[in-house]
């Protein structure tokens, strides 16, 4: 229902860009430029949680595509952790074959509709393109959306053909992007596999942690249905390390186990106050509202505190995804509050630019030393501190330093701390000989994602530490062909 | 923009049926059946439910979070018994809010949607000597595994339990097959002793008992007053703690509590914690932080429940 109404407006504001680049093409004649994409205009946006932008309509692909030199030796796919083959896909596109293309995207990639969405592609695939030295690169991440929902859309979708069944049971724990990767591989060379997630919801970050409004979860549900309908077992509600551990999935008779169980314990700042009432971490905002759809409260039985001025403490995208959820959950003033300035700011420049356009107050270089609550234990103020930046870190980033002296006061009903997240221990607990590293994450020995347990791999978060969808959905790639190569070899 | 109380979507009938049927539509998970049903007393529903593989792993003192359906929110509740021949789980609740209204309404032969479990660290079961198990209200019900597995561990169990009034006391038979001495009191006097159960506990202090551990689980008040009694004992007591949670696996913090002076997950560290080192406070405010949004919450239901 979502994706029909969006398609209405794609419409409309389509049309406005096309006279537009007509105009534009005039003028310029031979030379196409890079299509931006519609979008919801921020003073609306700010009071749903639809989709921001609308995507590319036909035209707008089948022009952008043709902007598409095919490189010989495209060094695009090379900036791709899960190799999409990017030429050929976007060279469909311009001869008007979207179904093909979105088949030619799944041939690498099973998560293309949510890949297009969310992957920094101007740290990828984007960033190496030809075109972008001298003009702007191939809109990748755009075209990649548009043949994949074009598909979804359709309603005209392909199931690929799986090799003859090899006898070799897989397990994967965690549905997020590592697991839904790894599952689509294995799955495809003849393996039989099961997913266990804990949730009662499969998609793991995609579901529980993107908003809505960046990326809508009947999407997700699309891709996850096309994994079940490829033949993955999806059981949900069975927590590994609680239910069974990873040695009762073995004694089941599992040939090999793969861990992509995300980074998914909040960290907090240990500051006086953090308990108090209207204190999230980012995890339980965006939980709330995303996973348990709190933001529909009361016709949703989860609710969420609808702060008037909230604080969001971090500079991320995960900072980002929950400033923009309390704007559209009525905030008054949303902050964020960043310790550096934005030129550190990890999230992605077109999240940060979103929050600017929708009213996200920056206050950068400040952090909060202490919270203050009222008489019954609900936060009212933050004290902040200004700080400067000194010499870089370790992460190569200027490390800021607190200015003394220079405490102040903000009023806040509302603050989320979304300061990063660190390995949930549950598992490697419950695992005898899985060997992890002094943050707790899972230690593997090179790109295959074994870890130290014999038919025992990991990757994603829960061995990086928290990184982005693509980089767990590259792991689980690489995961799958040692897996593969490791039950095949045992005969 | 939608108003934060939404209410004005209840008016419209219509589309609260359609969002109904949806619910029974839509189900991506095994469904868990409830196979029994009773009322304890007007507000406290005893349930069993089958979920095969919690009943089989499920120890003493851990715990599942339930899902009714598409809508509903997850809440946790204690497992307070199991049969793992049967396949299925014993919960006792009382009725405070939508979700635990909306569970007393189901019938037998109903399905939950979502049951995840079992969670939290089971009760650190050892012969610890003279085993003290303190229940109150709706509590009786956790207290009721942990007494039991204390006494097939060779303790000698003392239980006291209580409640405000005689009718609202349950599994006082149940309380006395697993302990050696049963001790019941009552606010009103109505049965048993007339007080509370702290003061139960100080007598047996007093009486010159021995009591090695204590165990308390009830309402927040109940279990300071106790943890309070007994600190100056030295007597070592554990207390099992309901902070609000979301996905009770580690990974929201919703339900973080402090112990010690450290914050600490109720979900994964807990749910039971060392009771003279718990800010009882800090949980209480917590526990209040969406008292609105139930109150009103409930109110819907009650009043969409009122025109069927």
């Amino acid at each position: 229902m979502l994706i029909r109404k969006n398609r209405r407006w794609k419409i409309t504001g389509v049309r406005a860009m096309e006279n537009k680049e007509k105009t534009e093409k005039k003028e310029k004649k031979e030379k196409i430029p890079r299509q931006a994409m519609p979008e919801q205009d921020p003073k609306e946006r700010i009071h749903n949680f639809d989709e921001v932008p609308y995507g590319y309509n036909a035209e707008l692909a089948m022009m952008e595509a043709k902007r598409c030199i095919q490189c010989k030796k495209p060094s695009c796919v090379a900036g791709c952790p899960v190799d999409v083959k990017i030429p050929e896909f976007i060279k469909l596109i311009a001869e008007g074959k979207f179904i093909e293309a979105a088949w030619k995207l799944k041939e690498t990639n099973a998560l293309p509709a949510v890949c297009g969405r969310v992957c920094p592609q101007e740290d990828q695939c984007e960033k190496v393109c030809i075109l972008g030295k001298k003009d702007e690169p191939v809109a990748v991440g755009r075209l990649e959306r548009f043949a994949a929902d074009f598909e979804q859309d359709s309603g005209n979708i392909v199931i690929p053909e799986k090799e003859s069944p090899t006898g070799k049971k897989i397990a994967v724990v965690g549905a997020g992007p590592a697991g839904l990767t790894i599952a689509g591989d294995l799955i495809k060379l003849g393996h039989e596999v099961t997913i266990f997630e804990a949730l009662h919801k499969a998609g793991g970050v995609l579901i529980y942690g993107i908003p809505e409004f960046r990326l809508p979860k009947a999407i997700v549900d699309a891709e996850v249905n096309y994994l079940e309908k490829l033949g993955v077992k999806i059981v949900r509600n069975a927590a590994i390390g609680r239910l069974k551990t990873v040695d009762d999935l073995f004694a089941e008779g599992f040939h090999a186990v793969f861990l992509g169980v995300g980074a998914g314990a909040p960290v907090f700042m240990n500051i006086p106050g953090e308990n108090l009432s209207g204190i999230y971490s980012a995890n339980e905002y965006l939980t709330r509202s995303n996973l348990m759809k709190a933001y529909l409260f009361p016709e949703f039985d989860t609710p969420i505190v609808r702060g008037k001025n909230v604080a969001v403490i971090g500079g991320g995208n995960v900072a980002m995804d929950s400033v923009r959820t309390a704007l559209r959950l009525g905030a008054d003033n949303a902050y964020i509050i960043y310790r550096r300035t934005e030129v550190e700011m990890p999230a992605r420049i077109e999240e940060v630019h979103h929050a600017k356009e929708e009213g996200v107050q920056f206050k950068l270089l400040h952090a909060p030393v202490e919270y203050i609550g009222d008489e019954n234990g609900w936060v009212r103020q933050m004290k902040c501190i200004r700080m400067e930046l000194g010499e870089p870190d370790a992460s190569g980033r200027r490390s800021p330093i607190p200015i003394k002296g220079s405490e102040f006061i903000i009023d806040v009903d509302t603050v989320v701390v979304a300061i990063g997240t660190m390995a949930n221990p549950v598992i490697q607990a419950t695992t005898p000989g899985l060997e992890v590293n002094k943050r707790g994450y899972i230690v593997t020995k090179g790109e295959t994602g074994e870890t130290t347990r014999e038919g025992v791999y990991a990757g994603g978060d829960i061995v990086t530490g928290s990184a982005t969808v693509i980089l767990a959905m590259g792991a689980g790639r690489q995961a799958a062909k040692a897996i593969h190569e490791h039950v095949m070899a045992k005969g | 923009m939608r108003s934060s109380c939404g209410r004005a979507f209840y008016k419209n009938e219509e589309r609260c049926i359609i969002f109904r049927n949806h619910s029974q539509t839509i189900g991506d998970g095994a469904l868990f059946k409830i196979v029994e049903k009773s009322f304890l007393q007007d507000i406290v529903v005893r349930m069993v439910i089958e979920a095969p593989e919690v009943a089989r792993k499920r120890k003493p003192g851990q715990f599942i979070v339930l899902m009714i359906d598409e809508q509903g929110e997850r809440i946790p509740l204690t497992i307070v018994d199991s049969d793992s021949e049967k396949g299925t789980l014993t919960i006792i609740f009382q009725i405070v809010g939508k979700t635990t209204a909306k569970l007393a309404d189901m019938k037998v032969g109903d399905h939950i949607l979502h049951v995840l479990g079992p969670l939290g660290h089971a009760t650190e079961i050892s012969n610890f000597g003279t085993a003290v198990v303190v229940g109150g209200g709706v509590g009786i019900g956790v207290a009721y595994p942990i007494a039991a597995a204390l006494k097939k561990a060779g303790n000698k169990v003392i239980s006291i339990i209580g409640a405000r009034t005689k009718d609202i006391l349950i599994l006082e038979d149940e309380m006395k097959n697993v302990s050696d001495r049963l001790l019941v009191a009552t606010d009103d006097g109505s049965y048993g002793f007339h007080g509370f159960v702290s003061a139960v506990l100080q007598n047996l202090i007093d009486s010159g008992e021995k009591i090695d551990i204590v165990f308390a689980i009830g309402p927040v008040p109940m279990m300071r007053v106790i943890a309070n009694l007994t600190k100056p004992y030295g007597l070592k007591t554990i207390v099992s703690l309901n902070p609000i949670m979301v996905d009770a696996t580690g990974m929201c913090g919703a339900c973080r509590v402090a112990v010690g002076g450290k914050t600490k997950f109720g979900c994964v560290d807990g749910p039971e914690f060392d009771g003279h080192e718990v800010d009882f406070g800090l949980l209480m405010s917590r526990l209040r932080t969406y008292a609105d949004q139930e109150k009103q919450a409930m109110e819907n239901y009650r009043c969409e429940s009122h025109g069927k």
